[in-house]
């Protein structure tokens, strides 16, 4: 665990003078005059400041602040709450957010034990957004379906409870489309949420809330969930980092389950420290969950590289594949010049960048939505109506379960419904089911040969930047194509970091582009220390949206 | 079923702890029907379940009808194991509980619980494997059968598919004498592992059903049989050793009435000589192993009967009911092709790896099987009576070896279990380990009497003073006082007073009533208390009597 003793030779991200989170007095003469003002700064564009061009870890920040008391958790929590209320309403990122007493409560009890010179942990005071997927005891979890409408669960799941441990404070649940089953959010049963960037735009999805509510620094770091690319896809729409971990690492219990075989908890986090130091929070073997790995958990961000001592090629003799079909025809082509710039960029670091090819990789898209599908009709059958949701009055048992389940689920749900119960049908198992897991067979060994020879793969993390809402919506099979980029590496079950790389054109000051690193099963590690490098060095781009740096000013 | 109406049917845990919900729930449930709890316990240990299988009058009819018929009789045998806790999570399980008072996320299947294994369901399945003697599935996995029912709370039962963790098995058995006797094998096809579901409790006259989550996720072995039977004696006795052998290995109580053991039947019946199987029916509903018998013979005359009657299409492929009350089968549901359950691995639990050690670890650890105990107290010596009696229940022959294993003699010790202890456990309605009596002291007492300690009178009555309170036989005949009386003088001495009391009776004897020796010994063992040696006595008694004469 990361106490405060060793964490010297992180001081370097320290450093920087600390942002957002550490202007409380422009928070407190906060009025709806500086709103309107604030979307005059929207049109300048971000890159104009300087002190925000890099990013530093906002967990480490508020960490130095309070055991320096420069300031306390209730002025923390109460400057994220004000930029949550903020933006809430253009964002809707939330689905529920908690109860502002509470959230202090927890605050001042920080602040008590560090009055006290008591341990706390590592992530005390840091506001923590949660998908609303994963199940929180004091709060209602709903999955983003209104068959679950009003659920409130009897336990919190493995990783939250992780989080709280470690003092972090859940500050709400984070809109996603149902049961995780899309890749903008407007699949939600409640709301849409808007991207940071560019309130017309979609933030990706299934975790569009946590993305949306980190680029918009509603909260410090989230929890999302990814089983598809639904944290690395949406991290990439809004600017932030997301971190998909090795399937394993991260206990499963409590995550509402879509397809078991392929979910993950994830991290998103405004810095790769952040993604880090979250992930090492809520990874490790967990009792409840039999398919949670036994493996150490490294301290992912101990072999960061301070700033200071960064030789000129810091990443000298690393081997770095660029995927070659992931920038052939379909990628929007801002996205594949900014993942060409990224390649040089890690080139210059110090790295060796060749072309490898996957050649099965376009068939992980169908075989993901016949496994995911399949599971997820399964999954999803507790749902009948006898337990959750509003139960139809029916004279028969299964006109109770029909219309129940008719009422509660979206559109999206039940065609994945109707798909895996399709594909798992008597006469269709081997056609389907069967042959979709020979693909991914097939998936597991390309990677594994890619990463024999390389360190890590890259690649862009979808294939356009974030579209506008409504685009996609009455397309399913646009949206499908759309996780290209992300559904293999479920597949496989490894783990892959996306970060902000590029812009690409939209909204005032640009849409962000992601990078995707995917590294080998359960070297997050070698991930994180790479992409802190690489962003630490990325000059020219600051992925602060406009309505945060709106707001601050 | 379809006509319930389901408007009130819920259980409603979405927002309260498991612990909140027993405050919350008790009183709302009242728990199943009583004919449930008022038989439970006693028969369990009770050597006759077995006996009287079918009426003799219906043997007769039948054997009539398979002149030129054959029935083929499969079973599908549910053994609720004995684990203490479930499955896939750490609920206890105990029978009769207050509805859902032994529930937790996982096995209510709240989203986001996840199971995982509990290791004693595998160690239980390799045990009944390995004395089912079939071949042992090294990789297994388990797999979700999938299927909508207010009880099975996750919509899918978590069972084993195509790769169960044992197949390929067969168990020998011995028919009851009763029923002509004889040794049977019947192929064993599968066992596999999988989890209980829950109860549906039905509210007298309500429009609505409750759930009790109770039962859901207790572990199960599913045992498949060949269709090597022939009979409802055939099949009620696979049954039967079917539940011998759960109590034996001690995997599982095997009591019917609880469910703990539950056979369902797949029968069909063909003209003899013809290769194809006739059309299977299965039928359910079935709580003993007489209703097992009964409820085939009823089918084998039904289906019998339709075919000598050119009505043969009549019979189709459906689920039938077995109803005890009409003794007969009634049908529950037609099937329409099979039923597709959409089976798919579980991707929530790992694939179960046995290795060679751990399956030798077991096989070591096995106690002897019931065959093996049969065909051990056969070779002993022992009647087939005996030994099916004694092999019956596992306590019974543990009781027996361990009285053995004490020096006793075999047939006496045989003797004493089945006669006076079964005789005192029926009456009593207790098993052999509820009475006070133990093998070392049924040895004693059998040892007492051989070696003329006591006289078998004397220990009789002993015997049921140590069934019902216990003691030593050493202890007892000291107390009492009840050392048989060998020495000859004090015994004719007692001769002597009861001859002279009774002149009028010599003087008959000795006119040739000698019937009248057992008047005499009758009056010299009641001075004597019983405890003068029958032997000493009646030798001394006849040289008096014929002395003088």
């Amino acid at each position: 665990m990361l106490t405060t003793v060793n964490h010297h030779h992180r001081v370097f991200l320290l450093h920087r003078s600390p942002h957002f989170i550490l202007s409380p007095k422009s928070l407190h003469t906060f009025s709806p005059k500086c709103l309107s003002s604030s979307s005059q700064t929207l049109t300048q564009p971000p890159q104009n400041h300087p002190i925000i061009t890099l990013p530093t870890s906002q967990i480490l920040s508020i960490r130095h602040s309070l055991l320096n008391r420069q300031l306390t958790a209730v002025e923390i929590a109460e400057s994220y709450l004000a930029r949550l209320r903020h933006a809430e309403p253009k964002l809707r990122s939330f689905l529920h957010v908690a109860d502002e007493e509470s959230v202090l409560r927890e605050a001042k009890e920080v602040d008590r034990k560090i009055a006290n010179n008591e341990e706390v942990g590592l992530l005390a005071g840091v506001l923590v957004g949660v998908k609303d997927n994963i199940c929180t005891s004091d709060m209602p979890s709903t999955a983003g379906s209104k068959i679950l409408e009003g659920y409130r669960p009897p336990f919190d799941a493995t990783a939250v409870k992780k989080v709280r441990e470690l003092g972090g404070i859940v500050v709400g649940k984070t809109n996603l489309d149902e049961f995780g089953m899309g890749s903008t959010t407007e699949g939600s049963a409640f709301q849409v949420t808007a991207n940071p960037w560019d309130e017309s735009c979609v933030p990706g999805g299934s975790s569009g809330g946590s993305a949306a509510a980190v680029s918009a620094r509603q909260c410090v770091v989230s929890l999302g969930s990814d089983t598809g690319g639904s944290v690395r896809q949406p991290a990439s729409f809004c600017g932030v980092v997301g971190l998909k971990p090795t399937y394993g690492r991260v206990s499963r219990y409590g995550l509402v389950a879509y397809a078991s075989s392929l979910d993950v908890i994830g991290c998103f986090g405004t810095s790769v420290a952040d993604a880090g130091i979250l992930l090492h929070a809520i990874s490790g073997h967990d009792s409840f969950d039999s398919t949670s790995s036994m493996r150490e958990v490294p301290e992912f961000t101990s072999k960061f590289t301070s700033l200071n001592i960064l030789e000129s090629r810091p990443l000298q003799g690393l081997r770095v594949g660029i995927i070659r079909e992931t920038l052939g025809d379909g990628v929007d082509e801002n996205v594949v010049s900014s993942i060409r710039a990224a390649a040089s960029h890690l080139e210059d670091l110090g790295c060796s960048v060749t072309e490898v090819s996957l050649p099965s990789f376009s068939l992980g898209l169908p075989a993901y939505y016949v496994l995911a599908s399949s599971e997820s009709s399964s999954n999803l059958s507790r749902y009948d109506g006898v337990r959750y949701g509003n139960q139809v009055t029916a004279d028969e048992l299964t006109f109770l379960y029909g219309e129940s389940r008719a009422r509660g689920f979206g559109p999206e749900v039940k065609r994945r419904i109707l798909m895996g119960t399709y594909a798992l049908s008597a006469g269709y198992y081997d056609a389907y089911y069967k042959r979709a897991q020979q693909v991914r067979t097939l998936v597991q060994k390309s990677f594994k040969a890619a990463l024999d020879e390389n360190d890590i793969l890259i690649s862009p993390a979808a294939p356009s930047a974030a579209y506008k809402i409504g685009e996609k919506k009455n397309d399913p099979l646009a949206m499908y194509a759309g996780d290209i980029m992300t559904v293999n590496v479920n597949l496989a079950g490894l783990p892959a970091l996306v970060l902000p790389c590029g812009f690409a054109e939209g909204g005032s000051a640009g849409l962000p582009v992601g990078l995707q690193m995917i590294g080998a099963a359960f070297d997050e590690e070698k991930l994180l220390k790479i992409g802190h490098v690489f962003e630490q060095t990325l000059e020219g781009h600051s992925f602060v949206p406009p309505i945060v740096a709106g707001f601050a000013s | 079923m379809a006509s319930l109406l389901f408007r009130g049917l819920q259980v409603r845990p979405l927002c309260i702890y498991p612990s909140s919900l027993l405050t919350k729930k008790v009183g709302v449930f009242y728990c199943t029907s009583n004919s449930l709890h008022s038989q439970s316990v006693t028969t369990q240990n009770q050597p006759k379940t077995q006996s009287k299988v079918a009426s003799r009058n219906q043997g007769t009819t039948l054997d009539k009808l398979l002149k030129d018929y054959e029935a083929v009789i499969g079973l599908e045998t549910h053994v609720q194991l004995s684990t203490i806790t479930k499955a896939f999570c750490g609920c206890a399980y105990n029978y009769g509980s207050e509805p859902n008072t032994n529930i937790c996320p996982v096995c209510m299947g709240l989203p986001g619980a996840l199971p995982v294994m509990n290791s004693k369901v595998i160690e239980y399945a390799v045990k009944l494997g390995l004395a089912l003697n079939c071949k042992l599935s090294l990789n297994s996995k388990f797999d979700r059968k999938q299927y909508f029912y207010p009880d099975l709370p996750k919509g899918y039962q978590i069972s084993q598919f195509d790769v169960p963790i044992a197949t390929s098995g067969y168990v020998d058995l011995d028919l009851p004498l009763e029923y002509g006797g004889g040794h049977r094998k019947f192929g064993i096809t599968r066992v596999h592992m999988e989890e209980d579901a829950g109860k549906l409790i039905h509210a007298d006259g309500g429009n609505h059903s409750q759930v009790d989550l109770n039962r859901a996720g207790v572990p199960l072995l599913e045992i498949v049989s060949e269709p090597d039977m022939r009979s409802g004696i055939e099949a009620a006795e696979y049954g039967a050793e079917m539940q011998r052998l759960v109590r034996y290995l001690g995997v599982s109580n095997g009591n019917m009435q609880e469910g703990s053991l539950r056979c369902d039947v797949n029968i069909s019946v063909r003209p003899r000589g013809q290769v194809e199987f006739g059309t299977k029916v299965e039928i359910k509903n079935l709580n003993s192993f007489s209703a097992i018998s009964r409820a085939i013979d009823y089918e084998i005359t039904r289906q019998v009967q339709l075919h000598n009657q050119g009505l043969a299409y009549q019979i189709v492929q459906e689920t039938r009911l077995w109803e005890e009350g009409a003794q007969k089968t009634v049908t529950m549901r037609k099937k329409e092709g099979l039923a597709d359950y959409r089976y798919f691995p579980e991707p929530d639990l790992p694939e179960v790896t046995l290795t060679k050690e751990y399956i030798e670890d077991i096989r070591d650890s096995l106690p002897e099987i019931p065959e093996l105990k049969r065909r051990r107290y056969e070779q002993m010596g022992l009647s087939m009576q005996d030994v099916i009696f004694l092999a019956n229940d596992v306590n019974v022959a543990e009781f027996f070896d361990a009285t053995l294993s004490k020096g006793a003699d075999m047939k006496l010790a045989a003797n004493w279990i089945m006669g006076d202890i079964a005789a005192y456990m029926k009456n009593e309605k207790v098993s052999i380990n509820e009475i006070k009596l133990t093998p070392d002291e049924l040895a004693e007492l059998i040892d007492s009497i051989k070696k003329g300690t006591i006289s078998g009178k004397i220990g009789k009555e002993i015997l049921f003073e140590l069934i019902a309170k216990g003691g030593t036989v050493k202890g007892l005949i000291k107390e009492k006082n009840l050392v048989q009386i060998t020495d000859p003088a004090e015994i004719e001495k007692m001769i002597d007073r009861v001859l002279a009391e009774n002149p009028k009776q010599v003087e008959q004897f000795r006119g040739g009533k000698t019937k009248l020796q057992g008047f005499f010994a009758g009056q010299i063992m009641k001075e004597s208390k019983g405890k003068a040696n029958p032997g000493v006595l009646n030798k001394i008694l006849l040289e008096k009597l014929n002395a003088k004469s």
